[in-house]
C-alpha cells in the first residue's frame, strides 16, 4: 500500500492551493452573502483545466486522474464550499456520465466545451416525489410520431448548477418494464438536454442554508423536444446510469466535505493560537488541544477513505461501497468538525466575521445531497449482504 | 525565435526568515519559491509564446532540487529546462554566477531574434546584478526594469520603470531584458501543464558540460572565484504601514503638515 502522492499530484496540490488562496478565498464571504454564482472563478478554473481534470486530452480534458480531481474539490472546499460543489457537480454528474456512457458522437459534441469550462454541466434526477426513492420518477419521455425526438414532460428540483448550466443529464420514465422478479417497474432512461432545447426552462431558485452561491433550481420540461440522438446509453439504462453517476459523485461530495472540515481545522488552529483568555492563548488549554487533535484525526481518517475510493475508481475497481463509506464518514466528520470549530471560536465563531459559521452551514448539505447519510448506510449494508 | 528565461530558486522570505549564527541565510530550514521577479520574466516569455508561438526555455543554476522549480515553470507552459548544477559552481557570488549562467545560455545558443529575460533582482540577495552582468558577458544589449514589452519584428519596445518616471527604449534582438513585477501577473500552472511537465526535457549542465566555454575559468567561478565577501546577512526591519491622504485642498495639506511635524520630520 502506497500512501504517497505522485510528483504531479504534489504539484497539483500546490497549484490548487495557490488558486484557492488567491482567487477563491477572497470571494468566499461575498459569494455566501450575496448568493451570487462565482462565474468569473468558474471561467478561470476552466482555463486552468480544473473543469475536466480526469478526462482524456482527446476530448479536451486535462489528462489527469480521479484522485487529482478529488484533491481539487478538497482544496477549493477548504476555502469555499460553493466553488467546490460547482466543480464536483459539473465533473461527476455531467461530464462523467457523458464520458462513461455516451456514444463517440455525443462525447465529441459535448465534452470539449464542458471539459474546458466553456459550458457548465448539471444533473437532474431528484423530483418533488423522487429523492432518495429514485424509482418514484414522474418526468416522462415519449418518442414523438416522427420517431426522431423524445418529448419530455415533468420537473426536477434541487438541481445544482441549474441556473448557469448549459448541458443537463436528465433522468426520465420512458415506459414500463419488469424487474428480475417479474414485478412491474418503471423503465427509466437518461438524456442529454441542452438549455436551449424548446420546452426547457429553469424554474424556482432555492434559498439555501449553505453553499449559497451555488445555483440550485428547478428544471421544468413542457413538451421539451430532445433529439433521439441525445438518449444517453440504451433505453431503460437510465437508473443504472444514474446510480453509477451518483457513485462517482459521492467521491466529489466526500472530497467537498473533507475540504470543509480541514478548512475549519486550519481556521481553528490559527484562531486558538491568537485568542487570549485568562492570560493565556486558548491553544494552551488542554481542552483546545484535545479538541483539535480529535478534529484533525477525524479529517485525516476521512481523507484516507476519500483518496482510497478515488484510486479505486481510477483503477476501474468496484468502488461503490468505498464511495458510500467515504461520503458517509467525510460528511458526518465535516459536520461535527465545523460545529466544533464554531465552539472553539466562541461568540466570534457565531458571527459572519469569521468563516467557520459558513463552513458549518456548508458542511450540513454534504450529509444530504447525492444520497443522504442514510442512503449511504443502505448502500454499504447491501454490499455487506445485510438485507 | 526563442526566449531564454534565467530564474533562481530563493527562500520564501514572506514567512519566517532563518539566519545562521554566522549571519548567512539558513536556506535548509526555509521553504523555497521561484524568485518573484523571475516569475514576471517567465510570464512575459509565455505571453510572447502565446502571441508568436516562440519557444520558451527556462534556465537556473542551483543544487539538484532546483529541478522541481523548473518543472513548475514547464507546467506553466515553458517548453524546456536547463539546470546548471555542479559542486564547482557552489558558493558563487553574482560575478561568478553571471559567468556560469552566461556560459549555460551560450550552450543553449542565442541567435538573431532571441530574447534573454531575467527578473530584476532576487529577494534573497537583492543585488540586481546578475541580469546585467549576463548581458555584458554575452555582449548583448540590455534593458533593465521592463514594465512593458512589445515585440515588432526584430525590434523590441520596452517601457522601463524608473523611480521618477518611465523611459521607452527600442532595442534590437538578440537582447536581454530584466523584468519587474509591474510587467504582468504570472499565470498559474495548469492541470494539463502539470501532467505534461515531467515529460518535457530538462538538461543538466555540469562543470564538464560547460568547462570549454571561455567564460568558465576555474579561478573566477565558485566560492574561490567570487570576489564578494559577505560580512553579515540580516532581515531588513519591517516598514510600518503607509498612510494615504487624499485631497488637493488646504485642509489635507494642513493635516499632512501636522502629521509630519508631529513626527519631527519637518
Amino acid at each position: 500500500m502506497d500512501f504517497h502522492l505522485s510528483k504531479e499530484q504534489l504539484m497539483l496540490r500546490k497549484m490548487y492551493r495557490d488558486f484557492a488562496e488567491n482567487e477563491v478565498k477572497p470571494l468566499a464571504e461575498e459569494v455566501d452573502e450575496t448568493e451570487e454564482f462565482p462565474m468569473e472563478t468558474v471561467k478561470k478554473m476552466g482555463e486552468l483545466g480544473m473543469m475536466g481534470i480526469y478526462f482524456p486530452k482527446e476530448y479536451g480534458g486535462a489528462g489527469g486522474d480521479v484522485l487529482s480531481y478529488a484533491m481539487c474539490v478538497e482544496e477549493l472546499a477548504k476555502v469555499c464550499g460553493t466553488t467546490a460543489v460547482i466543480v464536483s457537480a459539473h465533473t461527476s454528474l455531467c461530464c462523467a456520465p457523458i464520458f462513461e456512457h455516451g456514444t463517440e458522437e455525443q462525447k465529441r459534441k459535448y465534452l470539449p466545451d464542458l471539459l474546458s469550462g466553456k459550458k457548465i454541466g448539471a444533473f437532474g434526477l431528484t423530483e418533488p416525489g423522487a429523492g432518495t426513492d429514485a424509482q418514484g420518477q414522474q418526468t416522462t419521455a415519449v418518442l414523438d410520431e416522427s420517431g426522431e425526438n423524445y418529448i419530455l414532460n415533468g420537473s426536477k428540483i434541487f438541481i445544482t448548477n441549474a441556473g448557469f448550466a448549459d448541458v443537463f443529464i436528465v433522468i426520465a420514465v420512458t415506459g414500463k418494464t419488469t424487474n428480475k422478479r417479474g414485478k412491474p417497474i418503471k423503465e427509466i432512461s437518461a438524456f442529454i438536454v441542452e438549455r436551449t432545447f424548446p420546452g426547457f426552462s429553469v424554474g424556482k431558485h432555492e434559498k439555501k442554508m449553505g453553499i449559497r452561491g451555488s445555483s440550485t433550481c428547478e428544471l421544468v420540461f413542457e413538451d421539451c423536444i430532445v433529439p433521439k440522438a441525445n438518449l444517453l446509453g440504451k433505453i431503460g439504462q437510465g437508473f443504472k446510469i444514474a446510480m453509477q453517476t451518483l457513485d462517482g459523485g459521492r467521491i466529489g461530495i466526500a472530497a467537498q466535505a473533507l475540504g470543509l472540515g480541514e478548512g475549519a481545522v486550519n481556521e481553528a488552529i490559527k484562531y486558538t493560537k491568537e485568542r487570549v483568555q485568562f492570560g493565556k492563548r486558548i491553544s494552551q488549554f488542554q481542552n483546545t488541544q484535545f479538541q483539535l487533535a480529535d478534529m484533525h484525526t477525524r479529517m485525516q481518517a476521512a481523507q484516507f477513505l476519500v483518496y482510497s475510493a478515488a484510486c479505486k475508481k481510477q483503477n476501474h475497481e468496484d468502488y461503490s461501497m468505498d464511495a458510500a463509506m467515504a461520503k458517509l464518514f467525510a460528511a458526518e466528520a465535516a459536520s461535527d468538525v465545523t460545529r466544533r470549530a464554531v465552539q472553539l471560536f466562541g461568540g466570534y465563531g457565531y458571527t459572519r466575521e469569521y468563516p467557520v459559521e459558513r463552513m458549518m452551514r456548508d458542511a450540513k448539505i454534504t450529509e444530504i445531497y447525492e444520497g443522504t447519510s442514510e442512503v449511504q448506510r443502505m448502500v454499504i449494508s447491501s454490499h455487506l449482504g445485510v438485507n | 525565435m526563442k526566449v531564454i528565461v534565467c530564474v533562481k530558486q530563493v527562500p520564501d522570505t514572506s514567512g519566517k526568515v532563518a539566519v545562521n549564527p554566522d549571519g548567512t541565510l539558513n536556506r535548509a530550514s526555509m521553504e523555497t519559491i521561484t524568485n518573484p521577479d523571475d516569475m514576471n520574466a517567465v510570464e512575459a516569455a509565455l505571453k510572447l509564446k502565446d502571441e508568436t508561438g516562440c519557444k520558451v526555455i527556462v534556465v537556473t543554476m542551483g543544487p539538484p532540487p532546483a529541478e522541481g522549480m523548473l518543472r513548475e515553470l514547464l507546467a506553466m507552459g515553458a517548453d524546456e529546462g536547463y539546470l546548471i548544477s555542479g559542486r564547482e559552481f557552489g558558493g558563487s557570488d553574482t560575478y561568478a554566477t553571471s559567468q556560469i549562467v552566461a556560459a549555460g545560455v551560450n550552450k543553449i545558443g542565442v541567435e538573431k531574434g532571441d530574447i534573454v529575460m531575467c527578473g530584476r533582482q532576487a529577494i534573497d540577495g537583492d543585488t540586481a546584478q546578475v541580469g546585467p552582468q549576463i548581458a555584458e558577458k554575452l555582449h548583448l544589449p540590455q534593458v533593465t526594469y521592463a514594465a512593458d514589452i512589445h515585440k515588432d519584428g526584430d525590434d523590441i519596445t520596452v517601457k522601463r520603470m524608473l523611480e521618477d518616471g518611465y523611459m521607452t527604449i527600442k532595442v534590437k534582438t538578440p537582447c536581454l531584458l530584466t523584468c519587474i513585477k509591474e510587467l504582468n501577473k504570472p499565470r498559474y500552472m495548469s492541470v494539463g501543464g502539470i501532467f505534461e511537465a515531467y515529460s518535457k526535457p530538462v538538461t543538466v549542465l555540469d562543470y564538464e558540460a560547460l568547462k570549454d566555454d571561455p567564460l568558465i575559468d576555474p579561478t573566477t567561478i565558485g566560492l574561490k572565484g567570487s570576489p564578494t565577501n559577505i560580512l553579515v546577512s540580516f532581515t531588513p526591519p519591517q516598514k510600518g504601514a503607509g498612510m494615504m491622504l487624499e485631497g488637493a485642498d488646504m485642509g489635507t495639506c494642513e493635516k499632512l503638515a501636522g502629521i509630519l511635524a508631529g513626527k519631527h520630520i519637518i
